[in-house]
């Protein structure tokens, strides 16, 4: 055993070793994608390990090495889970052998999501068991335990660590890699493994015999947990766990909900010693309506009655504020304050030297009065420079593109649409928009990396995810193959060239490709690439503005002239836009 | 409840927040002592504003709350304004004398307060002001400046000066681990006077 300071996600991806993992797989996506990333790059345990294309198809592999016998590992973000909810759902029917773990990560706050949904919903409608932590030790005991788990059962286990479990650090306590290895056997038994009608509704049967059993093995483990105190209490899972023993008053009783089904003969024992339940937990009220349930004439008090907030995440502060409402606390431990006014937002921005925003501007000068359907990654960013009108899922940039296209809207409509994105769900929009006969110019913004997340490798970068030589896929081939007659690819850091093509596609009808290709900025430079950086001539300088109007965080403007910074990484958008010619490379006049 | 020292680190994507507060963990470890910390990943990352909760012996949640925070490190004077609420009423700051402006502000011509003007409003007890670029390049190199400001809040963390130095040695880049020592020795001069 060690203790070494980490990462929840470090730590979960290490309780994996320990627990003898033999197959992984993901799709990256913030709060979970470290997971995956510490696995591939460790020495200490050699296993099959990819990242997919996408959700649905990472469930799916891991699902196949689970049901030969592996011990498995899927990885996602929450929204993930909506790819892959398809096979999740009847997976709950067929079952695994090998223990397989489905870890979907939940973002409250949407600090880096399009929404807050709460994967525990998700493990109570396939009717799986879930793990819910509440400390980053708990994290990776969880896991470490959960593939045994998912053996003992028969049933994918669900796990959901929050944000803050996957990006907070804190000291773990750490076994030993496992040194136990299974190689996968695919036993055939239709019965199981082929969902046909008569299979299928034995099996939904038998998922929901083992409810009960598991309900009640969840409480006999320990998961979940109470300790009666007094007359009132409070029910609190995952992390606000620890915001909640914070400040609970000492003859407050405690239920700690770490997984679920939640046993209703145990809870409903927990509740009626009290006259009054405060429940608090992040996401959707899932316990709070189980408590309901079995409360009789104890009051309930959350998210249904005004208590706690249905939206956002939880803090230490906000858990004190709704035990001080309960009536539980009379006084606010915390002092109140008031944030600084007048203080310029700082949200975040496409790199100095980013394809994207170069992209982008050649886009909206030949694209002037368009509609701008997008996607999801770093080009998001891209609202700040008008060019993001519409973002929902992933995918979603062509498909809402040629909806619009059908409604009858005469304006032009230009997606864009990053490299992976459309690996992941883009390409059957582009087809049906082919098929369909939509009239749409699509941008793939083709930076040869999953760069949002922390640039994982995908098949248009030519190495695995264990950087084994991968063939680097052609999306003009791909786009081509879809039956798109007008397929260029151009250099985004080209602005003749790119404004050229742009032009020319504007004038085409039907589904037209422009393909914007140049590596992402990080990884250029990780990879040696040096350009000579640009310079501002102040004399020549008229102090127009144009090139602070491109939104580069290199450029800055001062007593009336533009100046730029040491973040200049030399891609030159700036100097070809520059009316008067004042901005050179440096060394240059 | 504050049974915690707590620590928040605030700066601009980017300049190296999460290093230094994964010292004050390694620094923790050394001295065996429970740490619980909260970070900012992913897009938010990009050159946005970021924040780094630490709290030394933290047995609860990773999140200082506002108002409570023993000592702020900022790394920009404007973040030491965004995030000044967080600080308790005799807490400490330690803030880097420079200030990138955002971007936005420049597109949207906004009002960017002055270096006096954020003194001032940054109030009591008087920030302890470091000119950590200027430190750093002498120290070797720009990029230590992360390391500079905290060799300065070396003087008011619950941490031996030797377990800091010693998890700088062990989590910088092996090639800059003489610049970064010396930049943490050099902050932590720079730092005497400033009202321990």
């Amino acid at each position: 055993m060690v203790t070494r300071y980490m990462l929840g996600n470090e730590a979960i991806a290490h309780a994996c070793l320990e627990a003898n993992i033999d197959f992984a797989s993901g799709y990256p996506g913030t709060p979970s994608s470290e997971v995956i990333d510490v696995l591939r790059t460790q020495k200490e345990r050699p296993f099959y390990l990819e990242w997919s294309v996408n959700e649905k198809v990472a469930y799916e592999n891991a699902l196949a090495a689970a049901w030969c016998g592996q011990r498995s590992l899927v990885t996602m973000k929450h929204v993930g889970l909506n790819v892959a909810a398809d096979p999740l759902m009847t997976s709950a029917y067929t079952g695994v052998t090998g223990g397989f773990v489905v870890m979907s990560a939940d973002d409250p706050f949407a600090h880096s999501s399009q929404n807050e949904q709460d994967s525990r919903c998700y493990a109570r409608f396939a009717r799986i068991p879930c793990l819910d932590p509440s400390t980053i030790q708990e994290a990776h005991d969880m896991i470490r335990d959960g593939f045994a788990l998912s053996e003992e059962f028969g049933l994918p286990v669900l796990f959901r660590p929050t944000t803050r479990i996957c990006h907070s650090k804190s000291d773990v306590v750490l076994g030993n890699p496992g040194t136990e290895h299974r190689r996968g056997v695919f036993t055939k038994n239709p019965a199981q493994y082929v969902v046909i009608p008569a299979h299928t509704r034995v099996l939904h049967k038998k998922l929901n015999e083992k409810q009960p059993v598991i309900a009640r093995r969840l409480v006999d483990l320990g998961y979940n947990r109470g300790w009666v105190k007094g007359k009132t209490a409070v029910i609190a899972s995952g992390i606000a766990i620890s915001y909640v023993e914070e400040t609970i008053p000492g003859d407050v009783s405690l239920a700690k909900i770490g997984a679920y089904p939640i046993d209703e003969e145990w809870l409903g024992d927990f509740v009626r010693q009290h006259d009054t339940v405060v429940v608090i937990e992040e996401g959707a009220p899932v316990i709070e309506e189980i408590v309901r349930q079995v409360a009789g004439t104890v009051t309930v008090l959350g998210k249904k009655n005004g208590y706690a907030p249905l939206e956002g995440e939880l803090s230490p502060r906000v858990c004190e504020a709704i035990m001080e409402k309960a009536g539980l606390l009379t006084f606010s431990p915390y002092p109140s304050t008031a944030m600084a006014e007048g203080v310029p937002p700082r949200p975040p921005i496409l790199c100095a030297g980013c394809m994207h925003r170069a992209a982008f501007y050649a886009m909206k000068k030949v694209y002037r009065d368009a509609v701008y359907p997008s996607d999801i990654g770093c080009y998001t960013l891209g609202i700040q420079l008008g060019t993001v009108d519409t973002t929902i899922c992933m995918g979603a940039s062509i498909t809402v593109a040629s909806g619009i296209s059908h409604s009858g809207e005469e304006r032009d409509i230009i997606c864009s649409i990053g490299d992976s994105t459309f690996l992941h769900t883009g390409i059957p929009g582009l087809l049906n928009a082919v098929y369909n006969g939509a009239d749409i110019t699509v941008m793939i913004l083709d930076n040869r990396i999953t760069a949002m997340t922390g640039h994982q490798p995908n098949p248009t970068t030519g190495c695995t995810a264990c950087g084994s030589p991968a063939p680097q896929v052609s999306l003009e081939a791909i786009c081509r193959s879809c039956g798109v007659p007008f397929v260029e690819t151009i250099d985004p850091f080209d602005l003749t060239g790119t404004l050229e093509v742009l032009k020319e596609a504007k004038q085409r009808k039907g589904v037209r490709v422009v393909i914007a290709k140049q590596p992402c900025v990080i990884t250029a430079r990780r990879a040696g690439v040096r350009r000579k950086r640009y310079a501002v001539d102040t004399e020549a300088c008229t102090g127009c503005r144009a090139c602070v109007r491109y939104g580069c965080p290199a450029i800055e403007f001062s007593e009336e002239k533009a100046s730029i910074t040491d973040l200049c990484s030399g891609c030159s958008v700036c100097a070809q836009i520059c009316p008067v010619g004042a901005i050179r490379m440096e060394g240059r006049t | 409840m504050n049974e915690s020292f707590d620590v928040l680190i605030v700066g601009v994507g980017g300049q190296g927040t999460i290093l230094a507060s994964n010292v004050l963990g390694e620094a923790c470890l050394i001295e065996d002592r429970h740490v619980m910390s909260a970070e900012t990943h992913g897009m938010a990352q990009r050159g946005g504003s970021v924040e780094s909760h630490v709290r030394i012996d933290g047995i609860y949640g990773p999140l200082i709350s506002p108002g409570t925070a023993d000592l702020i490190i900022a790394f920009d004077m404007l973040e030491a304004l965004r995030y000044r609420h967080f600080l308790k009423e005799d807490g400490k700051m330690i803030v880097n004398s420079a200030v990138v402006i955002p971007t936005s502000a420049f597109q949207k011509d906004l009002p960017v307060p002055s270096h006096e003007e954020i003194l001032e409003r940054l109030g009591t007890p008087a920030p302890c002001v470091i000119d950590a670029a200027g430190i750093a390049v002498e120290a070797g190199s720009i990029l230590a400046q992360n390391i500079v400001m905290l060799g300065a809040a070396s003087h008011f963390l619950p941490l031996a000066s030797d377990s800091l130095t010693s998890a700088v040695r062990s989590l910088v880049p092996p090639k800059t681990v003489e610049i970064n020592v010396r930049a943490f020795d050099m902050g932590r001069d720079a730092a005497r006077g400033c009202g321990t």
